[in-house]
């Protein structure tokens, strides 16, 4: 008795030798086969995105007017932020709830491009409102306005959102 | 069975390693340009990662320039280790062989080889990781000095040159990012290399370590479970005990560790003691061998104490927890088989989830997974099933674009038909408002060429006021009327107009410095005037070009881009189709193999309850006997 159940301990791929083969089996050569046209329909797809990407860039967001806004987070940040609003000329034009794990890549120095859109060229007002959690984990409300200027080029404005005691939101201007 | 421990340790220390040179890397020179890319690969989106750079690279680069062209950059590094996450060996591959191949000083090429041998090594090509590795020459990086090291000693290990790793890992020792590893490796590879003791001395020696490291704790677990193992094998059960009860309750390798920690105690006749990890063991879940194992084990044991009536009981109840097993692996087959099982692992909710494996076997709707954790124990199923979930994603995407090819067309449509009706009639506007601008254009410059000519030779005339230049002509006018036979009223009329024109010339000439300042100031206020009509004008031809660039010049793109698209739909089905019955035949094939392990157990078990009623019937006569 003992000896038949001290056998139990031996390696599962031992007890596995005993039983008989299946009707189909998966060889090593076609894994790697399959792995390797999956390798290589994953190259031309990416290229077929690198192509929309830029296709969408020149027919929706011609550079004369285009406008993108960029969101980053300080490292040493002691806040998460929970909720973005933008407004342009007063009007809201876009949101974002974050996520856990994108709160991370932006610590992690990821920046997120947060608004994409066609402008026209002169002066513009920009309005940011934010919700978040301190390091105590109470919730807090900023908003900050700023003004920017767009000429006959593409614009990029960065918000970042910085360690600070007062203002925590600022803007880059590129 | 060691080489897959070593494996499994660098492949762990491989993840974190990357984590940790992204998430600390402060040399970002060119962070902005990336940090969007950035942004999707530290969620590990990595299609989204390398689609973003791969655009933000073509459009940096020059339309004549290849990939390969460029030097090893930042932005190529990044690229090559996205790729790797994305599971794309061979492109990766290549971008790096181009590199070492390339005109790049020794650091840079020393750091492609070591993310090109890593690579092989994490492909399971050993042979080829350490060709690899033998083309390091000259500088290497110190950020990668040690992990280059450590992966050197791992590829000698798989290529069975311990010697050489033992040599290696012994400098490494010392080393506090690959704590653990270093130290059980080098166990590993001493046991190999015919070094017993100093082996087991190693590995005791990592199973000893204090750290709060999930990685380093299971490095660990492993090192006092293989030691523990190693010993029971060899009937030292009292230092294998001692060994096996050094391993967490809670960590990746506890089940095992309690089976064997009874089975040390077993094997020496003592098997209340045996009952203690048994029991513990036989409560968890029940799809793990060694729970199924134990459940045996722990009527064994209780028959082995005399106690036939709980044997019996524990029997039973063993029996019916196989039964339910034995249908639930069926019920997974046939589910498989009916091709319920990929269905599941594409559902959108449960990849939103990061326990997404554990939750699967929770689901009572899904008897296809329950076994889902189990099999991904395996190397081959765990790749097969990430090529199965990325073609999905492929073929979301291919989807979605074909939908956007329509969105764009429509797009090109409606500008087309707004734009088309108007322009003949602004560029006629703008063809007049072009040509007179021109006209006013030569007109200033004649003005300033007299200007300019006027400040060698002052011409009075040129500056005079219209008011003047009718007064003047006035003047003329009179002058002719006045002759010399004038009488003397005549006369008296004639000098009158001699003194206006001597007037009138007296004004234009003492002002002309005024005027020629006045009108050289008007010059100027004229050229910003102009400067303003400049920019007006190049907005109005940017902005006409952008209409045209708006809905002309994309109808071959969008073709071809549709062509490429429905290729690729195509392709991405018929290899899911393929992916897909590799899982089904792996799963069905694994599931059976567990059915079949748990029928022979049933049949084992079956015979013990028997022997245990028999057993308990006889010393219950014997008590009769006795009384």
């Amino acid at each position: 008795m003992f000896i038949l159940l001290r056998g139990f301990i031996l390696p599962i791929a031992m007890l596995m030798l005993s039983f008989p083969a299946y009707a189909e089996e998966v060889s090593k050569e076609q894994i790697k086969s399959l792995d390797e046209q999956v390798q290589e329909i994953k190259t031309d797809t990416l290229s077929i995105a690198t192509q929309m990407r830029l296709l969408e860039e020149k027919l929706l967001y011609p550079s004369s007017t285009q406008v993108a806004v960029f969101l980053s987070l300080d490292k040493a940040a002691k806040y998460r932020p929970d909720s973005i609003e933008i407004q342009l000329e007063g009007k809201p034009v876009t949101f974002h709830l974050y996520t856990v794990k994108e709160v991370e890549a932006l610590k992690k120095g990821g920046v997120q491009r947060l608004y994409t859109a066609n402008i026209k060229s002169g002066e513009h007002d920009l309005q940011v409102l934010l919700t978040g959690k301190n390091a105590g984990g109470l919730e807090f409300y900023r908003d900050e306005n700023f003004k920017f200027s767009k000429d006959a080029g593409p614009k990029m404005v960065e918000i970042r959102l910085i360690n600070a005691a007062d203002q925590i939101i600022t803007l880059r201007d590129w | 069975m060691s080489r897959f421990f070593v494996l499994l340790a660098s492949l762990l220390f491989a993840a974190l390693a990357f984590a940790a040179g992204i998430a600390t890397s402060e040399d970002m020179k060119y962070l902005y340009d990336y940090g969007d890319a950035l942004y999707y690969a530290y969620q590990g989106e990595w299609f989204e990662a390398i689609a973003r750079l791969d655009a933000q690279q073509a459009q940096t680069r020059g339309p004549d320039e290849s990939e390969f062209d460029a030097p090893f950059s930042y932005s190529d590094r990044l690229v090559g280790d996205f790729e790797l996450n994305y599971r794309m060996h061979q492109r990766a591959g290549r971008a790096m062989k181009a590199v070492i191949e390339g005109n790049v000083k020794d650091d840079l090429r020393n750091e492609a080889i070591f993310r090109l041998a890593r690579m092989y090594f994490q492909k399971d090509q050993p042979e080829n990781a350490l060709q690899a590795v033998e083309l390091i020459r000259g500088a290497v990086p110190e950020t990668i000095r040690s992990d280059l090291a450590f992966l050197r000693a791992n590829i000698d290990m798989a290529n069975g040159r311990n010697a050489e790793a033992v040599t290696i890992l012994k400098d490494l020792q010392s080393e506090k990012s690959i704590e653990g590893f270093s130290s059980y490796n080098l166990g590993i590879a001493l046991l190999k290399n015919g070094n017993e003791q100093n082996g087991r001395e190693y590995l005791d020696r990592t199973g000893r370590i204090k750290s709060d490291d999930p990685a380093t704790l299971a490095i660990k677990d492993k090192a006092n479970l293989v030691l523990g193992e190693k010993l029971l094998s060899e009937n030292n059960f009292e230092a294998a005990k001692q060994m096996l009860d050094r391993v967490r309750l809670s960590g990746p390798f506890s089940n095992r560790a309690l089976l064997s920690s009874g089975w040390t105690d077993a094997s020496r006749e003592r098997f209340e003691n045996a009952l203690v990890p048994w029991s513990i063991l036989a409560e968890r879940e029940v799809t793990d061998p060694a729970v199924q194992e134990a459940m045996l084990a722990v009527p064994y044991a209780y028959s082995r104490l005399g106690v036939y009536s709980t044997a019996a009981r524990k029997y039973e109840t063993a029996l019916k927890a196989f039964g339910r097993e034995i249908e639930k692996l069926g019920a997974s087959i046939t589910s498989i088989r009916q091709g319920k099982f990929l269905k599941v692992l594409v559902r959108e909710e449960l990849q939103q989830d990061a326990n997404w494996v554990v939750k699967l076997r929770e689901l009572p709707e899904t008897p296809e997974t329950f076994y889902l954790l189990d099999l991904m124990a395996s190397n081959d199923f765990q790749e097969s099933l990430k090529n199965y979930l990325d073609l999905e994603q492929l073929r979301k995407k291919l989807e979605a674009w074909s939908g956007d090819l329509v969105a764009f067309e429509d797009i090109i449509r409606q500008r087309s038909a707004h734009y088309e009706p108007l322009l003949p009639a602004i560029d006629r506007e703008f063809s007049r408002l072009d040509s007179q601008m021109r006209l006013r254009l030569e007109q200033r410059d004649l003005i300033e060429q007299q200007l300019q000519a006027m400040l060698e030779a002052p011409r009075p005339d040129l500056l005079i006021t219209a008011d003047e230049h009718a007064m003047s002509e006035r003047i003329a006018h009179l002058e002719k009327m006045v002759t010399p036979q004038s009488d003397e009223a005549g006369q008296r009329f004639g000098e009158r107009v001699r003194r206006l024109r001597g007037a009138l010339y007296w004004n234009i000439n003492t002002e002309y410095d005024k005027r020629f300042a006045d009108v050289r100031e008007h010059l100027h206020e004229l050229n910003q005037e102009l400067e303003s009509l400049h920019q007006q004008h190049a907005a109005f031809v940017l902005a006409r070009q952008a209409v045209t660039e708006s809905y002309q010049g994309y109808g071959d793109v969008i073709r071809d881009q549709r062509l490429r698209i429905k290729a690729d739909r195509e392709k991405v089905q018929l290899l899911m189709v393929q992916q897909g019955q590799v899982l089904e035949i792996m799963a069905v094939n694994e599931l059976s193999k567990r059915r079949d392990r748990l029928e022979e157990f049933q049949v084992k078990a079956r015979f013990a309850l028997a022997d245990s009623y028999d057993r308990a019937s006889k010393a219950q006569l014997r008590k009769r006997d006795g009384q």
